[in-house]
């Protein structure tokens, strides 16, 4: 049955509805970094402003961007990759090799993601003291490699589980043994469900802020730090804080948009087969 | 040169036991059949000796040596899966190389030994396609040229046909007979389709519920089943099984009475069976004849008319069911009586255990 006119535009304007409330608040901020201070703070706000770049230019003459934005990247980057390397064999065992505790461990892997991360910080903050992790940037790829791992290993299991594992054992025959069977044919075949999920653990690493907050000072600090240190206590400096927001997160927005295709034919990837 | 020796092989799981001890020689250059229905463990056999199973107990022996703990590359075989199982990432000609370019065989080698297998099954003008750009019948054939240019001692056949249409399969059918010829090598074929079986195997292993019921060849298990479940199994349009008495038994056969007044004697050794003995009588569509001046009495319910020959469903007084195969140009009419004759030197005597009396005469071809 084919929908009425009457329906598609109901849900067209609710899709629109929806689509504007979540992207409100981004634009809004988007906006404020271009305003003053004063007709950041006015109420009721200003639809119509001089748009200046003084915020983006204290943004600036206050904090090294770049040192921030490059802590991000090698961060976001070392976790994922390092979550990758654990979880494709790990996965690959549990897909090809089950036993009758893969079910059990896979639930295991995934309640600690059920845990408030706040619960385990004054263990993880002593252990990174005691071996002197604090604030560098290893410290930060191993405790986010640690917190994607979970999700990692999920999607990469359930993505090799769509493998049949005949091709699998056809190049078990042809001698390609287990590395040789990862490499050349469970890899190639599964690439883009393995690029999803390094897409999405890329996105987690880039915005989490709770660990890199307590963990990281000066040294290791990304832009998230970079973002909570134009925050003030008072609410003061809406536009600075809007302008640091809006350089943190640019380059995730624009990676996201860029990848999006592949991001959403990942993660459909088992539900439309 | 290669022999496999299967030696009391047995595969067990957590809580049951697959494989029950199944003890085989697969002689060099031998067309080896393992045939049953599904989940008859005839599978799961295969990839035991593929390596692809652990062995739980026995020995499985390829040229003599024991190779249970030897990894499936290193048995030198080759397998062609039901679903093919072409990497689908790679062109037909980097399938059939993959295994050479693994073992590091040098490029010019490997091309060469892909064209030739390719030139064996016609698969010269797909070499650089995908495998998603073939039809069924090319991805099979491609999936026997990855196991032809490896130049295995053996090869594995898992169900290889069942995924192509019936034409098609016919055909495959004849090309992998032909394949054997060329080859001279020795192949282990599994299939649950007894039709394949009894015109490719040179052998014929019957596999029940992980139980060999008989080895032989096609027409030792076609004329001389050693039980009802073989009997029942191979042949097709399958055989007439009926519950019947003993009524005497001589050096001349066992008398046997049945149900729709069926009586004949069957020239079987006696063994064990007497008067009153329980038996089944077995006798094939094609060994029961319409026969004006036949003995047993009865209307033709259905027929299957196949062109060459018809087969026809006929009720005998009782109701007791048999299937009669008659020439094509066969003219009974439905639902008017009928009258049947028996050959008596071709039917079957089964004891209260199953197993079959043996006959008196041989059938000369299995000799």
């Amino acid at each position: 049955m084919r929908p009425s006119i009457a329906k598609k535009i109901a849900i067209a304007l609710l899709g629109w509805g929806i689509a504007i409330v979540m992207f409100f608040p981004i634009f809004w901020m988007f906006i404020t970094g271009f305003k003053s201070e004063v007709d950041a703070v006015s109420t009721p706000p200003h639809l119509f402003f001089h748009p200046t770049l003084q915020s983006y230019a204290e943004v600036q003459s206050r904090a090294n961007y770049w040192l921030f934005a490059m802590n991000s990247v090698i961060i976001s980057v070392g976790g994922t990759v390092l979550a990758l390397l654990l979880a494709i064999p790990a996965a690959y065992v549990m897909a090809f090799f089950p036993t009758h505790r893969t079910r059990g461990t896979l639930l295991w892997m995934l309640s600690t993601k059920m845990l408030p991360p706040v619960g385990v910080l004054i263990p993880i903050y002593l252990i990174l003291r005691a071996t002197g992790l604090l604030d560098t940037r290893t410290g930060l790829v191993l405790i986010y490699m640690l917190m994607n791992l979970p999700i990692v290993v999920w999607m990469l299991f359930t993505f090799f589980k769509e493998v049949p594992r005949e091709i699998l054992e056809a190049g078990r025959m042809d001698g390609a043994g287990r590395m040789g069977e990862l490499r050349h044919v469970l890899m190639p075949l599964s690439l883009p469900g393995i690029a999803s999920t390094g897409l999405l653990s890329l996105i987690l690493c880039w915005n989490e802020a709770f660990w890199s907050l307590n963990l990281t000072s000066s040294r290791a600090a990304p832009l998230t730090a970079f973002i909570a240190s134009f925050s003030s206590p008072e609410g003061l400096f809406f536009a600075k804080l809007s302008a640091a927001s809006t350089l943190a997160v640019a380059p995730i927005l624009i990676f996201g948009w860029l990848s999006q295709r592949q991001l959403v034919r990942g993660l459909t990837f088992g539900a439309v087969k | 040169m290669a022999t496999v020796a299967l030696r009391d092989l047995r595969k067990s799981y957590a809580n049951h036991e697959a494989i029950k001890g199944v003890t085989l020689d697969v002689e060099d250059r031998e067309f080896v059949v393992f045939v049953g229905p599904s989940g008859c463990g005839k599978s799961t056999l295969l990839r035991m000796i593929a390596g692809l199973e652990e062995i739980s107990a026995g020995d499985l022996l390829i040229d003599g040596k024991r190779v249970n703990d030897v990894g499936p590359a290193q048995r030198e075989l080759a397998m062609v899966f039901q679903s093919y199982a072409l990497y689908p990432h790679m062109t037909v000609a980097d399938n059939m190389g993959f295994a050479l370019k693994l073992a590091g065989v040098k490029t010019e080698e490997r091309n060469a030994k892909v064209a030739e297998a390719a030139r064996i099954l016609q698969l010269e003008p797909y070499l650089q396609r995908k495998p998603g750009q073939l039809s069924g019948g090319q991805r099979q054939r491609v999936a026997i040229g990855r196991s032809i240019v490896r130049n295995p001692k053996v090869f594995l056949f898992d169900e290889p046909l069942s995924n192509l249409d019936a034409a098609l399969r016919g055909q495959m059918r004849i090309e992998l007979a032909r394949l054997h010829e060329q080859l001279n090598a020795t192949m282990i074929y599994v299939t649950h389709d007894q039709v394949e079986a009894m015109t490719m195997a040179d052998k014929i292993v019957v596999l029940q519920a992980g139980v060999v019921e008989q080895i032989g060849s096609p027409l030792e298990l076609y004329h001389h089943p050693r039980n009802v479940f073989v009997a029942g199994f191979m042949g097709s349009p399958r055989m007439n099984l009926l519950p019947a008495t003993v009524t005497g038994a001589d050096t001349n056969g066992v008398a046997i009475s049945g149900p729709g007044g069926i009586s004949v004697i069957v020239p079987v050794e006696p063994g064990s069976l007497r008067a009153g003995t329980k038996v089944t009588f077995g006798i094939r569509p094609e060994h029961l004849t319409v026969d004006p001046n036949g003995t047993l009495n009865g209307r033709a319910m259905i027929a299957e008319r196949l062109g060459g020959l018809t087969l026809l469903h006929v009720e005998l007084q009782d109701g007791t069911l048999l299937v009669v195969q008659t020439d094509g140009a066969d003219a009974t009419r439905l639902h008017e009586p009928v009258r049947l004759s028996i050959s008596a030197p071709h039917a079957h005597v089964f004891g209260p255990d199953g197993l079959s009396a043996e006959h008196l005469r041989r059938n000369p071809l299995t000799v």
